[in-house]
């Protein structure tokens, strides 16, 4: 058991291993820094964390230091004395943030990082109110085109060298590196080799100030206009936990949000930028029908929720014998088990399918070498499978009908010589009914090849519900709006079994509405949905998601299984 | 005081030959020898802490001491770094040793590395010293073709390579956790300590840090006996427990306004004065000093009047200098402005701080732009505190900076503005402006 002293205060650190700026956060108090993270090594270089430190003896004396440490390099032990307030350290802390500030531009009405920025927050907190130099500052100049999406403002860099210290042990492409030397030294690339590692994103959330800047979001919004959702990444099975900043029913930026239990503090750029899709024109937000006996006709005609979810009702009813559902692994939890419940409600022999799992190349992990070689023990992982809930929906498919089959399993099914009719539990049918579930981002391209299509196309009556037209939605009797997971609640279940919450930041269109509402509609359940009070009753119904009856998964999720 | 029979410098000063033969003939390699046959390494580390020898390079640390900071029964490698990277302004006494006697230099890192086990020396050296880098790659060949280095040295159970690693110009790599980066091909950016190079230094194991002037004094303090080394130079002041004393003899270094620059080995504790009058030919044009820089620029500034302090570990420190440095005396006399002359010393520091830590990089910078514009006679009163307390509030002592080169760079302005303010306020309050064309490096 160790007690660290901070500001007189006695804080019981345990065994953990801490510096002092982790010591202070334990007893409430902020010790600013700039270049320590706790992901990256410790350099202690920008002196922000300057704090006096002593140790308290056996008798109760306390030694203190003659000379000002810096608290993000100094581990706490039983007995060490920490003060953060006192006239020396408060001083010392003034004159780092005079000196960032001698060369700084000053310019926050047009930094993208105003209202955000460690720079401001902490001059405004520990530092003076004027600059005692009168010197001309330096200039040095910008480098708009250090990475694809990467944009560095060299004048507002405080060459805390946390961007470079990420692309050298995180990804491990270093391809930052600081030139020149004294008040001159810059953050620079290479010459030619742009920052584009697929992790290079998160160089702009670590910066503390506004030097390296997102191109997707630049002059897009004031940040004090966005506000912030925590939510989930789908666009891989790693499951990062993310920030949504939106405004107005339009996403803006997505960031990362730290999570021990998922994956660390970072994202990659796959996640951070595809988001556009959430805000895209294209996107259906209404029901569209087409009329019966008219497959060729492209013409559909969208028509209100309130006559389209009966119709659907009706002629799901109708072919219940030999309905089959797809169930997309970018649902939620919840949106599956309402799904199958609804699906399986028509008729015990409808046939629950898993939905196409989309596979892209193989995991990347991270730090790896400029050759695509491992490079010391992995940080982060970009996870092939790109969709977030396939254990989620295999554990509700395998509660509704023991086993899972596959997309694949449903093309061969509908082209085999099944009956299609009959009575007889556990005998699969040809389906003559679809319910599709879809939903998946863009990004992934066309997920159904043209023969794929043509299978699906035989069926009679096929209801797809997705996000923007492709070639299976014109061949739909039905189209139903899909959500992305920026809109809806629910959780997804990760690689490794972790539940994870994800909350609804903007709203799906006008007239839109979310998967799981939808399948709430058909259930003939009333009301909105509320994900908590499903999540509930499936984890009353399903023994593997029992965890989840705490109904709040909270910020880090919940491990399963 | 009859003339000092110089040490180091005996063989340069005679103008013998820096060949291997020639320093054979002169008793060379008899101390390695020595230690070799009737010493064990642990014998050759107490001889030279009984010495009290200091590390020669700036901070005085005793030498034996520092090598016993190394983990006993470390399996290994153990490295050594030489530290040869001598870019303090107007020091040039590690050139001369291993421009013209190299063997001397290669003996005393055979002790030392015979002393701490170390299977490895690597000469950091200077870039901008091609003649010195020349001269130790031949006494480095000469070696080993007489089985000075290599395997099993002289027919024993001690096996030594010796690597010449140029440096590219940069002051800082002269910083010991610095050079250790930039030896490992990396930016000469100095590490936090702990851990400390004795524990984990270069290739994170651990590493001795000398200078060459030191290592050579090894080869004699082996040759001659801890005891004959304190014969020379200054015992320890008995009111100061902490003083470790001021023996053996230096290579000052005397340049700036004199009339004949010139490096000489005398006894510690030599005052400017003598350096100046007696080996310097006194100040130049018959003018009078009007101060110096007693030790390298780092160290500090000396008025005229303080001449008389003697040069040891101590003695500048008791008029406020940081310390000896490296003894190198630059002479300045009573018509070069001040303002000039902390200019260029500011100018030399926002040059050369790495840019790693806030306060120095920041602060040698705008303590430069500060001068600049007092040098062209746009100075304001206020600038001379807010100099001062920027020279004060950086480096190791506040505690502000990973190294000491924030220490060095703001020394010479507190001791300037302490020292001779009446001349900075003179020349801010008359609007002057300077007559020195110094190329501005922004």
């Amino acid at each position: 058991m160790a007690v660290v002293l901070i500001n007189d205060k006695p804080v019981d650190i345990g065994n953990e291993r801490l510096n002092l700026v982790q010591a202070a956060a334990k007893a409430g108090v902020f010790i600013p820094h700039y270049c320590w993270h706790p992901a990256l090594s410790v350099v202690a270089s920008c002196r922000m964390c300057l704090v006096e430190v002593g140790d308290k003896k056996p008798d109760g004396t306390v030694a203190m230091q003659p000379r000002v440490v810096p608290a993000c390099q100094t581990p706490a032990k039983d007995g060490t004395v920490c003060i953060t307030n006192s006239e020396k350290a408060k001083f010392s802390q003034a004159r780092t943030l005079e000196g960032l500030l001698l060369n700084h531009p000053l310019d926050c009405p047009v930094c993208d990082k105003a209202g955000e920025c460690m720079l401001q927050d902490y001059s405004y907190r520990f530092g003076k109110a004027q600059s005692r130099m009168i010197d001309p500052k330096n200039r040095p100049a910008n480098k708009p085109d250090i990475g694809e999406h990467l944009s560095l403002f060299t004048d507002r860099c405080i060459m805390c060298s946390r961007c470079v210290r990420f692309t050298r042990e995180i990804s491990g492409s270093a391809e930052l590196q600081v030139i020149n030397r004294g008040h001159h030294s810059e953050i620079d690339i290479f010459p030619g080799d742009p920052v584009n590692n697929p992790l290079a994103g998160n160089v702009v959330d670590l910066c503390p100030v506004g030097a390296l800047a997102n191109k997707e979001f630049l002059y897009k919004q004031r940040v004090w206009f966005l506000k912030s959702q925590k939510s989930v990444c789908a666009g891989c099975s790693t499951g990062c936990s993310i920030h949504i900043d939106h405004n107005k029913d339009i996403v803006y930026r997505i960031r990362p949000r730290e999570n021990p239990q998922a994956q660390g503090y970072f994202i990659c750029d796959e996640g951070r930028f595809d988001f556009p899709y959430i805000n895209g024109k294209e996107r259906f937000d209404r029901p569209l029908v087409k009329p019966a006996g008219e497959r060729s006709e492209p013409a559909e005609s969208a028509v209100a929720w309130e006559t389209a979810l009966p119709d659907i009702r009706d002629v799901l009813k109708k072919s219940a014998s030999a309905l089959a559902a797809v169930v997309s692994p970018m649902l939620t939890v919840e949106e599956a088990y309402l799904f199958a419940k609804l699906i399986k409600g028509f008729s015990p022999q409808a046939t629950l399918y898993l939905g196409w799992v989309p596979n892209v190349g193989k995991d990347e992990s991270f730090p790896r070498d400029r050759k695509g070689n491992p490079v010391g023990p992995v940080q982060f992982t970009i996870r092939a499978e790109k969709c977030p809930n396939r254990r989620g929906v295999e554990e509700v498919l395998k509660h509704f009908q023991g086993e899972v089959l596959g997309f694949d399993r449903l093309i061969a099914d509908i082209s085999s010589p099944l009956p299609t009719g009959g009575e007889g539990a556990g005998v699969r049918r040809r389906p003559q009914a679809l319910y599709l579930t879809a939903g998946y981002p863009p990004r992934l391209g066309a997920w159904l090849n043209d023969e794929q299509t043509k299978t699906l196309s035989t069926i009679p009556l096929l209801i797809v519900q997705d996000l923007a037209p492709t070639p299976i939605t014109q061949t739909a009797r039905y189209v139903l709006p899909a959500a992305t997971f920026a809109e809806k609640d629910g959780c997804f279940v990760n690689h490794a079994n972790l539940a994870q919450q994800i909350r609804w930041a903007v709203r799906p269109g006008t007239m839109g509405r979310t998967d799981g509402q939808i399948f709430l509609s058909l259930l003939g359940r009333r009301g909105l949905i509320q994900a908590t009070k499903i999540r509930q009753e499936l984890a009353a119904e399903i023994p593997f998601f029992a965890p989840l009856a705490v109904g709040d998964l909270g910020e880090f999720g919940v491990k399963l299984g | 005081m009859p003339d000092f029979e110089p040490i180091l410098l005996r063989r340069i000063n005679a103008g013998a030959s820096p060949a291997l033969d020639a320093y054979r003939a002169d008793g060379g390699y008899r101390a390695l020898t020595k230690a070799l046959t009737e010493m064990t390494p642990a014998q050759v580390v107490d001889v030279v802490k009984n010495s009290g020898l200091r590390g020669r390079g700036g901070a005085g640390f005793p030498c034996g001491v520092k090598w016993t900071f190394l983990p006993p029964n470390h399996p290994g490698p153990i490295y050594l770094c030489v530290n040869a990277d001598e870019s303090e302004p107007c020091t040039f006494n590690n050139r001369i040793l291993m421009d013209k006697d190299p063997h001397q230099v290669l003996e005393g890192i055979l002790l030392a590395c015979y002393a701490t086990k170390a299977s490895v020396a690597y000469i950091y050296i200077r870039y901008e010293y091609g003649t010195a880098y020349r001269s130790m790659q031949k006494a480095i060949d000469e070696a080993y073709g007489a089985n000075l280095l290599g395997k099993n040295i002289l027919g024993k159970e001690f096996s030594l390579d010796v690597y010449l690693h140029r440096g590219a110009g940069a002051y800082i790599c002269g910083e010991e956790t610095g050079l250790i980066e930039s030896l490992e091909g990396k930016r000469g950016w100095p590490r936090i300590k702990p851990p400390f190079p004795a524990v984990e230094g270069a290739f994170r194991k651990p590493t001795v840090v000398n200078n060459i002037e030191t290592l050579a004094c090894v080869t004699h303090v082996v040759n001659r006996g801890a005891d004959w080394f304190k014969t020379i130079g200054i015992p320890p002041d008995p009111k100061n427990p902490r003083d470790a004393g001021s023996y053996g003899s230096k290579l000052y270094c005397i340049s700036g306004h004199v009339n004949k620059p010139c490096c000489v080995e005398l006894p510690l504790g030599i005052s400017v004065r003598e350096l100046v009058d007696k080996h310097g030919g006194g100040v130049w044009k018959n003018r009078k000093a009007k101060g110096c820089i007693p030790g390298g620029i780092s160290m500090g500034l000396m008025t005229e009047a303080e001449f008389d302090t003697p040069l040891d570990f101590n003695g500048p420190g008791k008029v406020g200098c940081l310390g000896l440095g490296t003894a190198a005396v630059t002479i300045f006399d009573d018509t070069t402005s001040i303002v000039d002359v902390l200019y260029n010393i500011c100018r030399f520091f926002a040059h050369e701080s790495c840019g790693q830590c806030t306060p120095c990089r920041e602060g040698t910078g705008w303590m430069m732009k500060m001068l600049d514009r007092i040098r062209q006679g746009h100075g304001r009163m206020e600038d001379l505190d807010i100099l001062d307390e920027v020279a004060k509030s950086i480096g190791i002592m506040p505690g502000t900076t990973i190294c000491g080169l924030a220490d060095g760079a703001g020394w010479p302005v507190k001791n300037a503005i302490a020292k001779f303010r009446p001349e900075l306020e003179g020349y801010i309050r008359g609007g002057q402006k300077t007559s020195m064309s110094l190329a501005v490096v922004h």
